[in-house]
């Protein structure tokens, strides 16, 4: 009883949650087959045409660590039998040597898997499972946060976990308001770097959409005329924006630090280098857009609190 | 090779198969020059954050001994003349001119118009190393040096080596069974360039930024890496350039010349590659200049070796820091890759070049 109750309420949260990224349309899935909970066979909207799943999967293979990410909080761990060379997170996923940039067919066949998830296809990925008969479901990487909502959800409905996954994705939803309802009075400028060739993203991008939720101003929209989202900037433009905070995602790929900045020419005497304004981040938590956003929208919002107390 | 290298006076050069004067006037160096500085002029007066030219100047006359000016640019801008602009400037400066004259003298050893100071491996070399030193190098955010620039220099010398090593086993020494064991090593060395990427997928970025050039970060350091390399190789290739001439009318004539052909190869070949190696190590993969400049001074002033080194020296300096004002203006606050802009620029004007020129090459 208390069961089916606990289900109700949250088939209601369900409805809710689709109805709120309805608009967004490509890649998420329509509300219907999710009100009808984990039964099988499910069938599912992807980028690349209708897919059904007779029953519900076993063994997983996921080609992409964000997929990987959002699997195990979901709770369909279990059912992942290989995830890629780069799905590095949690500590418990099954990393194999699978490579997503140059995917190996037969070694993915080879985990004799009844579902793949992948977000990138540079082969003929998607094909070649098909001939195979492998189901395969491509999320490509999220441009907004109702995108990851809506993996989210089509990954509970895939795996058969459709109540946790909206679960976490309205316990996400809470937390970023709650976090973004601390707005500081005073709006900060931010540099987001890539890597140390002064590669960024901007404003437009997910990550840019994130740190808008914290009211900051990104440098690098000046820079994007061809609306790519992540333009390379020059030194000179970068020092003269002089921007407050300075977010290093480039400390594992390349090794940066707030160290390594402040000895950059010309760099010693920039605002966010004086004020301990430098932020290391963990490059994979700030290029994932699946639960950990929350994780980087933490660490973003206590270091502007620490700079700029909200109300001073 | 038994012959006693004998330096050939002067007086005994032959004319040489060279078109124009042979000796390098002062005209035309002078205008050369007078480009460079004009060049150099405007890159340091303008970039991507604008900086009152008058100021600019003032600033910089400032530092000269003696001369007390007050420039009025505020502490941030004085930091981004001196220490990004300038030298951006006067690295792409030296590389160009590194690349150049390194083509000319490839083009000469050679005889060979398509060859460029990356014929031997110096590139796919380097780009090994570069791979290497990103993919499992130790964190060297705390060295006086950088890694990165360490191992692409040792990368391009090894790539050359190799290839020389490989082109006189055979017996053989003349310069086509050079160039194709140049070929069969840049394969070689590229594909296990690309296996390690392979396997070290999260390099990828970062090697491909190192390989569209990198002035965008340049700094002193890089300036005080590659200056010693830059006047070693100078000196040397311009104390051999009469020898290039004597090189051009081919291996036996020169030989009957008294001239050890293989010997003059292997030392303009080494030096040329020392200045290659330095700008690629602090440069990344810059391409076109090393071609395209010297043929359009071949072009404009005569083939004669003693004209085209020391032309294409200053002619590539400017070329390069004029591509590099391109790449950091045209889409400023963005930058575009520098080989881009060599390829983009360098190419429609080395065809009007070609086309209005009435000499021939």
């Amino acid at each position: 009883m208390r069961r089916s109750l606990l289900a109700l309420a949250l088939l209601l949260v369900v409805a809710l949650v689709a109805a709120g990224c309805g608009q967004d349309g490509a890649g998420s899935g329509t509300a219907a087959p999710a009100a009808q909970g984990a039964t099988f066979p499910v069938t599912l909207d992807t980028p690349a045409g209708k897919l059904t799943l007779d029953q519900q999967p076993g063994r997983v293979v996921s080609m992409s660590p964000t997929a990987t990410e959002m699997l195990f909080a979901i709770g369909a761990g279990k059912q992942v039998a290989a995830v890629d060379s780069n799905s590095n997170y949690p500590e418990e996923a099954p990393t194999t040597d699978l490579s997503a940039y140059e995917p190996n067919l037969e070694a993915i066949a080879g985990y004799k898997p009844d579902l793949v998830v992948y977000s990138d296809d540079p082969g003929d990925l998607a094909a070649g499972l098909a001939k195979l008969g492998i189901p395969a479901l491509r999320q490509p990487a999220a441009t907004t946060l109702d995108d990851t909502y809506a993996q989210l959800d089509q990954l509970g409905r895939a795996t058969g976990h459709v109540a946790e996954a909206s679960q976490l994705a309205a316990t996400m939803r809470a937390e970023i308001d709650k976090i973004a309802a601390a707005k500081p009075a005073h709006q900060l400028t931010y540099y987001h770097e890539l890597d140390k060739n002064l590669y960024t993203a901007t404003s437009k991008t997910f990550i840019g959409q994130l740190y808008a939720q914290l009211g900051m101003k990104n440098i690098a929209d000046a820079a994007d005329k061809d609306g790519g989202g992540y333009p390379q900037l020059s030194a000179e433009y970068v020092v003269k924006a002089d921007p407050d905070l300075i977010f290093l995602a480039d400390t594992k790929c390349c090794g940066q630090s707030a160290r390594t900045v402040a000895a950059r020419d010309g760099w010693d005497d920039l605002t966010a280098v004086r004020t301990g304004g430098v932020v290391e981040l963990d490059d994979d938590v700030a290029s994932r857009w699946g639960p950990r956003v929350v994780d980087f929208l933490k660490t973003v919002a206590a270091k502007v609190e620490a700079l700029n107390p909200a109300g001073s | 090779m038994t012959v006693t290298e004998r330096r050939p006076g002067r007086a005994e050069l032959p004319p040489g198969p060279h078109r124009g004067p042979a000796r390098l006037g002062a005209a035309p160096l002078a205008i050369a020059c007078a480009g460079l500085a004009g060049a150099t002029l405007v890159a340091v007066l303008v970039g991507p954050v604008r900086l009152p030219p008058g100021a600019v100047l003032a600033e910089l006359a400032g530092r000269l001994p003696g001369v007390h000016l007050r420039s009025g640019l505020t502490r941030q801008e004085a930091a981004i003349l001196w220490e990004l602009r300038l030298p951006r400037v006067v690295l792409g400066g030296l590389v160009g001119a590194m690349l150049a004259m390194a083509g000319a003298a490839y083009q000469g050893v050679f005889r060979n118009p398509l060859a460029d100071p990356y014929l031997l491996g110096a590139a796919a070399g380097a780009g090994l190393g570069a791979t290497l030193a990103i993919a499992y190098g130790p964190d060297t955010g705390s060295w006086p040096v950088d890694l990165l620039p360490m191992a692409a220099f040792a990368g391009a010398v090894a790539g050359v080596v190799a290839a020389y090593a490989l082109g006189r086993s055979g017996g053989t020494r003349s310069a086509t069974t050079l160039i194709l064991s140049g070929v069969a090593v840049a394969a070689f060395l590229t594909a296990v360039q690309t296996y390690v990427q392979q396997q070290k997928a999260e390099t990828l970025r970062e090697v491909y930024g190192w390989i569209l050039g990198r002035l965008t970060t340049a700094g002193w350091r890089e300036v005080a890496l590659v200056v010693p390399y830059a006047l070693v190789s100078t000196v040397l290739i311009l104390l051999h350039r009469r020898l290039l001439d004597v090189l051009a009318v081919g291996d036996d004539e020169a030989t009957s010349l008294g001239l050890s052909a293989s010997q003059v190869r292997l030392v303009v070949v080494g030096t040329a590659t020392l200045a290659t190696a330095a700008a690629v190590a602090v440069s990344g993969l810059i391409g076109f200049v090393g071609i395209i400049v010297p043929h359009t001074v071949r072009l404009v002033a005569g083939t004669s070796y003693r004209r085209l080194v020391p032309l294409s020296l200053v002619g590539g300096a400017a070329f390069l820091i004029l591509a590099d004002l391109v790449a950091r203006t045209v889409a400023a606050p963005a930058e575009l890759p520098i080989g881009v802009v060599t390829a983009f620029f360098g190419a429609p004007f080395f065809a009007l070049v070609l086309r209005t020129s009435r000499r021939v090459l």
